[in-house]
């Protein structure tokens, strides 16, 4: 295989990680906080007195944010390992 | 011991702490100077880029914002953390491996053009000297306040110490000066918040006090706080009260813009490989979070600690006496961030929502000529929060320590990100290739002396659009140096037209959009529209402006680059070579 044809498919390997992860950045944000607020107040349960749209607005987006970094940190370790191209 | 005593020796403590360390982390390199010859490890790098991005702003203004609005304005908090993803995923690896120093410098080289470089640099100055203008004017008033010093007195000690360890140690010496002021900052902001949790929820985690029972009333403490509230005349705190589409765009400008500031972005240029950059941006957004957690519950916990010190009998029955009004509001009145005025001579202390006309009837039933709290600052909450708590005095002397840490971390970031385009990017890149590395040294701290010099001017003299200015910067980010620097990475066909195209008409549209509201250069008067949602082009508000102009720029850069020819193959080889992280070693030696 060709060492061009390795660097395509470990750049498309992150491009595919990083969509992965901005759409749930933008789900728990824009999506779960704003928008899609009026849907979760349907929920059937409350979260300390409010619903869960307040949660993710003030606690929920920021630790899904941390998880999201280094979800990736993670996987893009494990990526630069098998492409060969980490740092020793 | 009193509680000037106090605050003098705590904070005259952390200063002796900081200038301590400047003499230890001394700069010998211009490497050293720029990027603290990129030994810094990644979890100190993050408690020092968490400093280096929460200001006065974050420390003492946020929980305020939230406790007067609600849930609408947790767009700060998910727009001031969310901007760290991008940073994470977006930008910081590849410009760690890319492996200079500067901002402008990526630009500048990436499309291969001085112009590039020096419209990098001039967004750099605006964002970077607007910002600072803020951190000095607070570091002043915190001084002035806690201890009890003039204004112009206050901001040249601070200038002083900002002075010892930047241009001493550069980046070295900022680093290790902001991992001791997030420590400082982060323990003040915690310890009254966790009293006051405990206080109303019995839940010592404030983030999770917030969504826990208040227990003098046996209610959530949200459904408690919304009754309070609504029986006052003012808005429920958990409902969404504003324009849905203005809420998305400015939380997406503030996501970008934070993306995009040269000051936070540079901190990632000091540690010693990609994979530590991504980790760092993990770690910067978890000591991060430890703040930006907790103010959304100081926030709600203050509002329902202050309405329920007026009404102690509940909203229902008649307010306090203003003459049993707690000693924090008398003290508190001294500085004039307080006061109140008895509209109907009753002696008490009537505090609702006079704009409510739904209220108005009941206000008039029960006597009320008015709201007489007429001014409380919103600044108020968090430092007066250890005396509402009833903590003791050195717990107020932290928090003047805190204040002043944020605003000097922040403060210093700023000044060398400016002082570096200057000394690098216009000097050593433009104006005069051959200098030595130990003249750039030089020149690098004499201009970080002149950015000090001139920021301490600002600062003495602040131009009375300051609050306006702070969102222009984040305005501005987002519209020209994100996209720009976003492009350079994931586009290898992207050249220099494409980008200095985009840069500048983002430039000029988040502008014009701004000054058509806030009047041209911010002179009262000469705005050509009226600042209010109804003359808003669909809606959104000029400081929601900046995620439009980040798409304009992408679209115009997009456009351009079709027509022009496309970038050299060295260029393209370059870009294939940031993508990876193998190799960043070498990248260093410069």
């Amino acid at each position: 295989m060709s060492l061009d044809k390795t660097a395509a498919a470990y750049w498309s390997a992150n491009l595919r990680v990083i969509f992965i992860c901005l759409v749930i950045w933008a789900t728990v944000s824009f999506g779960f906080a704003i928008v899609l607020r009026p849907l979760l107040q349907m929920l059937p349960f409350s979260i300390g007195g409010t619903d869960l749209g307040f949660w993710f607005a003030q606690q929920g987006s920021i630790l899904t944010f941390i998880a999201l970094i280094f979800y990736y940190t993670w996987y893009m370790n494990r990526l630069d390992r098998e492409f060969g191209v980490d740092e020793q | 011991m009193s509680q000037f005593t106090l605050n003098l020796i705590v904070v005259g403590g952390s200063f002796l702490l900081y200038i301590g360390i400047a003499i230890w982390a001394r700069a010998g390199t211009t490497s050293d100077f720029y990027a603290a010859s990129r030994g810094v490890n990644p979890i100190v790098n993050g408690a020092a880029t968490a400093a280096d991005w929460m200001s006065a702003a974050s420390f003492i203004s946020m929980a305020g914002l939230i406790a007067f609005v609600g849930y609408g304005n947790s767009t700060f908090l998910m727009g001031w953390t969310g901007g760290y993803v991008l940073l994470a995923l977006l930008l910081a690896p590849y410009l760690r491996k890319f492996g200079r120093f500067t901002v402008p410098e990526f630009i500048g080289d990436r499309f291969y053009s001085q112009t590039a470089r020096v419209v990098a640099v001039v967004c750099l100055l605006v964002i970077s000297l607007t910002y600072v203008i803020g951190q000095m004017t607070g570091a002043g008033v915190a001084f002035s306040r806690f201890l009890e010093v003039q204004n112009t007195t206050g901001l040249l000690i601070a200038s002083g110490v900002v002075f010892i360890y930047a241009v001493l140690g550069g980046m070295k010496g900022i680093t290790y000066t902001q991992l001791a002021q997030y420590c400082v900052l982060i323990t003040a902001y915690t310890i009254p918040a966790v009293f006051i949790s405990l206080q109303l929820t019995g839940n010592p985690i404030p983030g999770l006090g917030l969504f826990s029972t208040h227990a003098e009333s046996g209610l959530p403490l949200l459904t408690k706080l919304n009754q309070v509230l609504t029986e006052l005349g003012f808005n429920d705190y958990t409902g969404h009260h504003g324009s849905t589409l203005n809420m998305l765009l400015f939380t997406m400008s503030l996501m970008v813009g934070t993306a995009g500031l040269p000051h936070v972005i540079i901190r990632f240029f000091t540690v010693p490989k990609v994979a530590d950059a991504r980790k760092s941006a993990g770690w910067a957004l978890v000591f991060i979070a430890l703040l930006y957690l907790t103010a959304p519950a100081v926030g709600a916990m203050a509002r329902l600690n202050i309405i329920t010190t007026i009404f102690p009998a509940g909203t229902s029955a008649e307010p306090i006496q203003y003459a049993e009004r707690p000693d924090w509001m008398t003290s508190w009145e001294q500085t004039g961030l307080l006061a109140f005025e008895d509209k109907n001579n009753d002696g008490r202390i009537q505090y609702y929502n006079e704009n409510s006309e739904e209220f108005a009837s009941i206000a008039a039933e029960r006597g009320w000529e008015g709201n007489e709290m007429v001014t409380f600052n919103r600044d108020i909450l968090v430092l007066a929060n250890p005396e509402i708590a009833q903590l003791p005095g050195w717990v107020l002397a932290l928090i003047a320590a805190g204040g002043l840490a944020a605003a000097l971390s922040t403060a210093a970031g700023l000044l060398l990100a400016i002082s570096s385009a200057i000394s690098h990017d216009m000097l050593k890149s433009v104006l005069m290739p051959n200098i030595t590395d130990k003249q750039e040294l030089m020149a690098a701290r004499i201009s970080m002396a002149f950015a000090i010099a001139l920021a301490t001017w600002l600062g003495l003299n602040p131009p009375g659009f300051a609050a306006q200015v702070v969102a222009l910067a984040f305005g501005l980010a987002a519209a020209t140096l994100f996209p720009a620097l976003m492009m350079g990475i994931f586009s290898k066909k992207m050249n220099t037209h494409g980008a200095v195209a985009g840069m500048l008409v983002g430039l000029i549209a988040t502008l014009l959009y701004i000054f058509t509201y806030l009047g041209w250069f911010f002179v009262p008067g000469t705005n050509m529209l009226p600042n209010t949602p109804d003359n808003w082009l669909f809606g959104i508000s000029p400081l929601s402006f900046g995620a439009v102009g980040a798409i304009i720029n992408f679209s115009v850069a997009y456009i351009v680059m079709k027509f022009t020819a496309e970038p050299p193959e060295r260029i393209q080889e370059l870009v294939e070579s940031i993508r990876v992280p193998r190799g960043a070693g070498t990248a260093v030696d410069h």
